[in-house]
C-alpha cells in the first residue's frame, strides 16, 4: 500500500525528531533542537502564506513579538495562566492580522512587502518604547509555564532543554499536520489557485480577498505561537523577537528549504538555526550569510533545497 | 425562448479611446453565439466586461433579467457565468486534476478551520470534487495525465483543460475566448464537438474564435465587431455575405472558405 504524501512527510518528521537525540553529544543540543522546532513552527506558517497563497510578508516577526510578550505580560497584568497566555497571544495576533490584513492584502508584490515590513517595525517599536510595560530594550522576564514543576510532582525529572525539545517538537508536528491538511483541501486549492492566477481564480468563483486574509491570519497564529514558545523556553524576552531581522530569517529559512513544501521549509529552518548555534564563527556573520543564502537560492534553486533535490532524484528515475 | 444573457449598449473607453462602443446582442440557453472581427476589434475587451474583469463605462449586462453589470467575477461565477481565456490562465504548479477540482470551488465548502483539521466535511468535499473532476478530464480526454502538473502539458491539452475547468462550474453560460487557437485540425475538431455537446445540454455559449470554418459550422448567430462597434449580426450565411464584413474582416479568400464550409 502506498503512503499518502501527507503521512509520508509526517512520518519522516516524527522519525527525525525522535531519532535525533540519539546523536546528541551533550544536553546543549536539546536546546538547539528546540530552537529549530520553534523556528520550524513560524516557517510552516510562512509556507501557508508564501508557498500556498503566494503572498509575501516581511513583518511576521511582529506576530511572534505579540505571542512572546503576551506570555510575559498577560499572566502579570490580566491574571491569565501562562498556558492560556499562548492562546491569548494567538487570538490577539489573529485579530490584528484580520484587521490589518484586509486593507494591505489588496497590495501586490513589493508593495505588500513594504506594507508588512511597516507593520512589523511598528510592533517592534511599540515593544521597544513602551518600556514601563515591556521593559524596553533590556527585555522582560516571562513567568514559568509550570510544566517542569508539574512533571516533578508526577515524579518525572526532566531537564529544561529536554522538556522544551519535546514540547516544541510536538507543537511543530501538530502545525505541520495542519498545514499538510490544508494543502489538499478546498481552501488550500483555492489559495494555490489564486497564487497561480488571480484573474482565473476570481472567474471560477474564488473570493480572493477572503482567502488571502485567511492565509494571513493563519500564518500570523503560527508566528505568534512560535514567539510564545520562545519566550517561555527562554524565560526572558527582548524586542529582537519582533525585529526586522527575525522576519527576514523566517522568510529566508522557508525560501532556502523550499517555500511550497512544509518539510522543505522545516529543513531550511534546521540549517539556518543550527549553523549559527554550532559554529560560533558563523554567528558573527549571520546577517551577511542570510543575505547571501537568499541571493544564491533565488538564482540557483528558486524552488528551494528540498524540492530541487527531490526533482533531481525523480528526474533521474524517469530517465 | 427569452435571452439568458442580454447585452445592451455596452461600451468602455480607455483614456478617451473607445475600445468597445454601444454593442448590443443576446444569447439564449443552448444557443452558440460567436463574436468575430479583426484583431483589436474589442472582442476580448467585451468578454472582460461581461465577466466582470473590466467595469464598462456605458450600457448594461443582464443575466436572466438581472442586472449584472460590473459585478465581481466570483459573484458572477455563482450566478452561473464561466469563461476561458485567450492566453491560458491555468494553475501551472497544480496537477490537471487539481486544476479542474478548483473549478468546483463553489460547490465545495471552503472553510479554513475544518480544512486545517481535515474534518470529515472537508475530506468529503475533496473526494466529491476529485470524482467530478476526473469525469470531466475523461470528457476532454485528459484523464491519463490527471496527476501531472499542468505546466508539463502541451498547449492543445491545456486549452482543453481550461474548458474542463470552466465546465466544472456547471455554468449556465460559458464564454470561450479562442478555444481553438494554436490547436491542430484534430484538436480543433475535438473542441468543436465538445462545444456542440455542451450547448446541446442547454448551456448558452458565447464564442470568440478566428477559425472561420469552426465558427460558421457551429454558430447559430454571429456578431461582427470592428473598431469596437458592431458592424453586422445574423445567421452565419447572412454575415458571410455582408459586404461590410467581407471588407473589414473576412476578405475574399475568407468568404470562399466560409461558403465552402457551409456546403
Amino acid at each position: 500500500m502506498q503512503l499518502k504524501p501527507k503521512y509520508l512527510s509526517l512520518l519522516i518528521l516524527v522519525l527525525l525528531v525522535a531519532a535525533a537525540p540519539l546523536f546528541f553529544p551533550s544536553g546543549f543540543y536539546y536546546r538547539v533542537g528546540a530552537l529549530i522546532f520553534i523556528n520550524g513552527i513560524a516557517v510552516t506558517g510562512m509556507v501557508i502564506l508564501i508557498g500556498y497563497a503566494g503572498q509575501i510578508s516581511l513583518g511576521h516577526a511582529g506576530f511572534a513579538g505579540i505571542g512572546a510578550y503576551s506570555c510575559a505580560l498577560a499572566p502579570v497584568y490580566l491574571n491569565i495562566p501562562p498556558v492560556a497566555a499562548i492562546a491569548f497571544g494567538a487570538a490577539l495576533s489573529a485579530a490584528l492580522a484580520w484587521v490589518v490584513g484586509r486593507p494591505i492584502l489588496k497590495l501586490h508584490g513589493y508593495y505588500l512587502g513594504v506594507a508588512t515590513l511597516g507593520l512589523g517595525i511598528l510592533i517592534s517599536m511599540v515593544l521597544l518604547n513602551e518600556a514601563q510595560w515591556t521593559g524596553g530594550p533590556d527585555g522582560i522576564a516571562v513567568p514559568d509555564l509550570g510544566l517542569r514543576g508539574l512533571l516533578r510532582d508526577m515524579g518525572l525529572r526532566v531537564g529544561a532543554g529536554e522538556l522544551w525539545y519535546w514540547v516544541a517538537a510536538l507543537v511543530m508536528i501538530l502545525g505541520a499536520w495542519l498545514a499538510l491538511n490544508l494543502f489538499d483541501s478546498p481552501t488550500g486549492r483555492a489559495l494555490r489557485a489564486l497564487h497561480g492566477s488571480e484573474v482565473a481564480a476570481r472567474t471560477i468563483g474564488i473570493d480572493v480577498p477572503r482567502h488571502k486574509l485567511h492565509a494571513f491570519v493563519v500564518s500570523a497564529v503560527y508566528a505568534s505561537v512560535s514567539g510564545s514558545l520562545l519566550a517561555q523556553m527562554n524565560r526572558l524576552i527582548t524586542p529582537d523577537v519582533a525585529g526586522f531581522m527575525h522576519s527576514v530569517q523566517m522568510v529566508t529559512m522557508a525560501v532556502l528549504g523550499g517555500v511550497s513544501s512544509v518539510l522543505g521549509a522545516i529543513f531550511g529552518a534546521t540549517i539556518l538555526t543550527a549553523l549559527p548555534q554550532l559554529l560560533t564563527v558563523f554567528h558573527q556573520y549571520e546577517h551577511m550569510v542570510l543575505g547571501l543564502v537568499m541571493i544564491l537560492v533565488m538564482i540557483f534553486l528558486p524552488d528551494g533545497l528540498l524540492p530541487s533535490i527531490l526533482k533531481r532524484l525523480k528526474g533521474r528515475n524517469e530517465e | 425562448m427569452s435571452a439568458l444573457l442580454d447585452i445592451s449598449d455596452l461600451g468602455i473607453a480607455f483614456g478617451g479611446i473607445k475600445a468597445v462602443d454601444g454593442v448590443s446582442f443576446a444569447v439564449r440557453p443552448g444557443e452558440i453565439v460567436s463574436v468575430i472581427g479583426p484583431n483589436g476589434a474589442g472582442k476580448t475587451t467585451l468578454f472582460n466586461m461581461i465577466s466582470g474583469l473590466y467595469r464598462p463605462s456605458q450600457g448594461q449586462v443582464r443575466l436572466d433579467g438581472r442586472d449584472i453589470t460590473a459585478m465581481e467575477p466570483h459573484l458572477l461565477a455563482r450566478l452561473g457565468l464561466s469563461r476561458t481565456f485567450q492566453n491560458l490562465q491555468l494553475f501551472g504548479d497544480m496537477t490537471l486534476l487539481e486544476n479542474v477540482m478548483v473549478g468546483h470551488h463553489l460547490r465545495e465548502r471552503a472553510h479554513v478551520l475544518p480544512d486545517l483539521f481535515a474534518l470529515s466535511s472537508s475530506r468529503r468535499s475533496t473526494r466529491a470534487s476529485a470524482d467530478n473532476a476526473l469525469a470531466l478530464l475523461r470528457r476532454v480526454r485528459l484523464d491519463k495525465g490527471a496527476y501531472r502538473e499542468a505546466r508539463a502539458m502541451s498547449y492543445g491539452a491545456l486549452k482543453r483543460l481550461e474548458i474542463a475547468r470552466a465546465l466544472a462550474l456547471e455554468p449556465r453560460i460559458l464564454l470561450l475566448d479562442e478555444p481553438a487557437a494554436g490547436c491542430n485540425a484534430v484538436e480543433t475538431a475535438e473542441i468543436d464537438e465538445l462545444i456542440a455537446e455542451v450547448a446541446a445540454s442547454g448551456v448558452a455559449i458565447l464564442l470568440v474564435e478566428h477559425d472561420m470554418k469552426l465558427v460558421m459550422k457551429i454558430s447559430a448567430h454571429i456578431v461582427v465587431l470592428d473598431h469596437g462597434r458592431k458592424i453586422a449580426e445574423g445567421a452565419p450565411a447572412e454575415v458571410a455575405r455582408d459586404p461590410q464584413v467581407i471588407a473589414a474582416y473576412l476578405g475574399q479568400h475568407g468568404q470562399d472558405q466560409v461558403l465552402h464550409a457551409e456546403r
